[in-house]
């Protein structure tokens, strides 16, 4: 399964919530204010640490470019639009909006 | 100045996912044109609409880096930024974008970084409060 986070860990529990449900072979796609989640260092750089134990965690390169973060945590994988669709095509999608 | 009407904008959204900040920076303009006491504070998630490096190019949006940078040039000088929220986050000081030029110093103004503790003096002065 393919879990979409669009908001920030800062304001929004989403992320935390979602890693509760995460099976072996499912993966997280962070957008926009999502991104924020993937900067090193911070306060809640923790939750996506912890889901990089056991799952893989995308980034779209778009959002994190206009946000201007560029000290990502080590694990996360950058991807664009055609990758984004590709994942989308590969899994049943869950949105935590 | 001192009878002036005391303003305050309160960002803490961060920018792009939503249109908060880009209706804040609306305002503040429009609130400039005023004879007021303004400031803005930009804490929690507002904080990260100050960091450099933001390219909305490959999002096909217009950024509001550009009217930021003009802010002084507006007589929008009093621009605050919390110290916590940059600590949470992992940015720092060297990692904000500056708000224009002073006109009387010719100066670069940078946003001021506060406490948590000064905010909470600046907010108890002001006639009123804008939340975005």
């Amino acid at each position: 399964m393919l879990h979409t986070i669009n908001k920030s860990p800062f304001e929004n529990n989403a992320l935390d919530n979602c890693s509760r449900f995460l099976d072996k072979n499912d993966v997280v796609l962070l957008f926009e204010d999502a991104v924020y989640a993937a900067k090193s260092d911070t306060t809640k750089s923790s939750l996506i640490e912890n889901i990089l134990k056991n799952n893989k965690v995308f980034a779209l390169q778009a959002d994190l470019q206009a946000r201007g973060i560029d000290e990502l945590l080590s694990g996360v994988e950058i991807i664009d639009y055609d990758k984004f669709v590709d994942l989308v095509e590969e899994h049943p999608v869950q949105a935590w909006l | 100045m001192s009878d002036a009407h005391k303003l305050m904008l309160i960002v803490r959204k961060a920018p792009h996912g939503r249109i908060y900040v880009h209706e804040a920076i609306e305002v503040m303009f429009i609130m400039a044109t005023f004879d007021m006491d303004l400031s803005i504070v930009f804490l929690d998630d507002g904080v990260f609409a100050l960091k450099q490096g933001q390219d909305t190019k490959p999002l096909d949006m217009k950024g509001f880096s550009p009217s930021m940078a003009a802010l002084a040039d507006w007589d929008v000088k009093n621009v605050y930024v919390d110290e916590q929220s940059l600590k949470d986050r992992n940015i720092s000081a060297d990692q904000l974008i500056s708000v224009g030029e002073d006109d009387e110093t010719e100066e670069t103004v940078y946003p001021k970084l506060v406490s948590s503790e000064t905010l909470k003096q600046m907010m108890h002065e002001q006639d009123s409060i804008l939340s975005f």
